[in-house]
């Protein structure tokens, strides 16, 4: 018998924090995958952010910098710039990347570094106990928006690939989730992608990856998959936003 | 002939696994792990089609196929 599923080098083999069901874990497998399958990981440096993921620097089994609170594609700017036959990426969740981060992630994005963004998505702050975030949809009850979302005082979700679609720099901008087997599978193939169009010097690429909180959003794990697929993804289109130009394998 | 085989320990009980096998052939134990969950297991191996939905599921990569 033939192994056709298991652990991934790029994965170190060791239990991992997150809460039970929680889509992290599925996430970083992903990443790890793609960067065996295209053999960098010896050149490979992770920049981890603040919240749920600020530990990831455990987890992917490579070199890794913990950055600011959203400052990880700026340290991820520098370290690029510094060394730049290494494969540079940042794994951010939201309250991370489209809050406190918005700046650095936009004008990394604007000046296209030849960096790879992991954005995951759940649609709260999930570290510090569920709080509303930029990305929270429209009349969603967080800690801190108990009768849901008002987007009269709040406004709406921020929707990042949309928006960083609309610079002209950026060189693979896709939105996939991690729902069911299949969309998990479409998800791999993106991330892939994504860390091509570096190893290939072709500038920007972000993959955000729709994911789950079952903690914070008060559901078990099996519900909150099928929350997501029935409420985010309707909000979140899934999607290849750019891609300039097809990578030669 | 396919095979698969969970890490016990790693397991978190969070039954995604459960929820994709097109075989319905995951269920979880009577037992406890030393974290305290009961972990997924597969009893009825020989209906395994060895399609790895529920690795590619699984969080925490307790599993492991075999074809
Ligand atoms: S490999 Fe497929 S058939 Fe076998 S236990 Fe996993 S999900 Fe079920
Ligand atoms: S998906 Fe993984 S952690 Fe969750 S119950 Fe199945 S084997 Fe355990």
């Amino acid at each position: 018998m033939k192994q056709v599923f298991g652990y991934p080098e790029s994965l170190q083999n060791r239990p991992n924090h997150y809460c039970p069901g929680c889509t992290h874990g599925i996430i970083h497998r992903l990443v790890a995958e793609a960067i065996d399958e295209l053999q960098v990981r010896e050149k490979t440096i992770a920049v981890a952010p603040v919240g749920c993921a600020v530990l990831a620097y455990n987890y992917f089994n490579c070199d890794a910098q913990q950055a600011a609170h959203g400052r990880a594609p700026a340290v991820a700017t520098g370290i690029k710039r510094a060394l730049p036959d290494r494969i540079v990426f940042t794994y951010q969740g939201d309250g991370d990347l489209a809050s406190i981060g918005m700046a650095e992630i936009v004008h990394a994005a604007n000046r296209g570094e030849n960096i790879t963004v992991i954005f995951v998505n759940n649609a709260i702050y999930g570290m510090t106990g569920g709080q509303m975030a930029p990305t929270t949809l429209p009349g969603q009850k967080t800690t801190t928006s108990p009768y849901g979302r008002d987007t009269a005082t709040t406004g709406y979700p921020i929707q990042v690939c949309e928006m960083l679609n609309t610079l002209k720099a950026p060189a693979f901008i896709a939105r996939v989730s991690v729902h069911d087997p299949k969309n998990v599978m479409k998800a791999k193939e993106a991330i892939k992608k994504a860390f091509e169009y570096q190893v290939n010097g072709k500038g920007f690429s972000l993959v955000e990856v729709l994911s789950t909180c079952p903690t914070n959003w008060g559901m078990t794990p099996v519900e909150a998959l099928k929350w997501l697929e029935n409420n985010m993804v309707p909000v979140f289109p899934l999607g290849t936003f750019r891609s300039l130009e097809e990578v030669s394998k | 002939m396919a095979k698969v085989t969970f890490n016990e320990e790693r397991c978190k009980g969070c039954e995604l696994c459960v929820s994709v096998c097109p075989k319905q052939i995951i269920h979880m134990a009577d037992r406890f792990n030393s974290k305290g969950y009961r972990p997924a297991e597969v009893i009825e191996q020989d209906k395994c089609i060895g399609c790895a939905f529920c690795a590619r599921m699984c969080p925490d990569v307790v599993i492991e196929v075999y074809k």
